[in-house]
């Protein structure tokens, strides 16, 4: 449904041989951001989906091949970074000053 | 019907809990939220279980929804003031839901569970109990519901507003990416349909922009004003914060969700789709 899944934890299910996941966790001060959101843009700048991390810091998405953006916004500040996707898992960081 | 009898502010609604006569409801689809820490006072509902039907792919009748309400205590004259994650779109979806069954005073607290979370504001594990009430409902306004037949029906003709992102207009993606993107159904949109994502009515926190900005956005976008609308997305909840924006926030006349949205639209047989 439209809910999120739970983030971060098991791609089991997963089929990365098709789908491509873009996933990664946000830190601050060296420590995971449980409660951030995170947002996929588009390569036009425009959104795409948005999570809120997990306990861990996690989020995950589920994209297309291509150029995208994470953005963060969490009470502690605000992190971006561009990433170029392909089929299979993508993994990153974003870090909040 | 303008701004102030349907939209409040954090602000407003935290100086205002647990003011007799006011019901503030938080509408997610996951619970854990909720349960996780909720506005004082606030009453749950949640979007699939208790306001989808649990066999068929529709609303809650008539009676199971007076039924939902009497049992979380809300009564007929009761405000109804709706939250939720999600930058509101289930809230948004109840709202909707709640003005198809007739319920008279209904608000939506601008920015959501969102703003109230990283405005750092209180939120409270406490169970909530509220005395039951025997709520009645009124028949469906459909004035406000499209399906699928309208829909077809309305290609080339009226103002048909795909809500979802670009990409999933384009059939790049077929569902929000935070979902894995295996669906049944075709990708693509409703021929004639303009492209305005939900999202650019919306400030990064949440909050709805300015009236003057959300009406420049829609007729930098083609809008229609002589024209009847309906909105959609994929399941019908983006769609419902696109409702809310036209019909309530803008005032225009005659604007339908079709809540059937791009899930059956994208699996009817012989129907014509763009990409």
């Amino acid at each position: 449904m439209c809910g999120a899944p739970k983030q971060g934890g098991s791609l089991a299910g997963v089929d990365l041989s098709t789908q491509t996941v873009i996933q990664g966790s946000v830190w601050h001060d060296g420590t995971p951001v449980a409660g951030a959101y995170v947002r996929l843009l588009d390569s036009t700048d425009e959104f795409t989906a948005e999570v809120v991390t997990s306990p861990e810091g996690e989020f995950r998405f589920f994209a297309a091949p291509g150029n995208w953006t994470l953005r963060t916004l969490a009470p502690v500040g605000r992190a971006e970074r561009a990433i170029e996707a392909e089929v299979g898992l993508n993994e990153t960081t974003l870090a909040i000053d | 019907m303008s701004r102030s009898d349907v939209l409040v502010t954090a602000d407003w609604a935290q100086e205002h809990l647990g003011d007799p006569g006011l019901v503030f409801v938080e509408v997610d689809e996951d619970t854990s939220a909720y349960d996780g820490g909720h506005l004082e006072g606030a009453v749950k509902l949640d979007w699939k279980t208790d306001l989808q039907d649990p066999l068929r792919r529709d609303f809650v009748g008539r009676e199971a929804f007076e039924a939902l309400l009497s049992s979380r205590g809300i009564g007929n004259d009761d405000t109804v003031v709706l939250y939720g994650g999600n930058n509101n779109w289930f809230a948004a979806y109840a709202y909707w839901y709640f003005k198809l069954y007739g319920h008279r005073d209904v608000k939506l607290i601008d920015g959501g569970r969102k703003k109230w979370e990283l405005d750092g504001r209180p939120l409270s594990k406490d169970t909530v109990e509220r005395p039951a009430t025997t709520y009645r409902a009124s028949e469906p306004d459909l004035s406000i519901r499209a399906f699928r037949d309208e829909v077809v029906a309305s290609i080339g003709s009226k103002n048909i507003i795909d809500v979802r992102s670009p990409d999933e207009f384009s059939g790049k993606i077929l569902a929000p990416a935070h979902l894995p993107q295996e669906q049944a159904q075709k990708a693509g949109h409703v021929p004639t349909a303009m492209n305005i994502p939900w999202s650019k009515a919306a400030n990064e926190d949440g909050t709805f922009k300015s009236d003057e900005d959300l009406a420049k956005l829609y007729a930098e976008q083609g809008y229609d004003e002589t024209k009847p609308t309906i909105a959609y997305c994929r399941i019908g909840e983006r769609s419902s914060h696109t409702w809310f924006v036209l019909r309530e926030l803008l005032g225009k006349s005659d604007v339908k969700n079709y809540d059937g949205s791009w899930v059956e639209y994208g699996s009817l047989v012989g129907v014509p789709i763009e990409k």
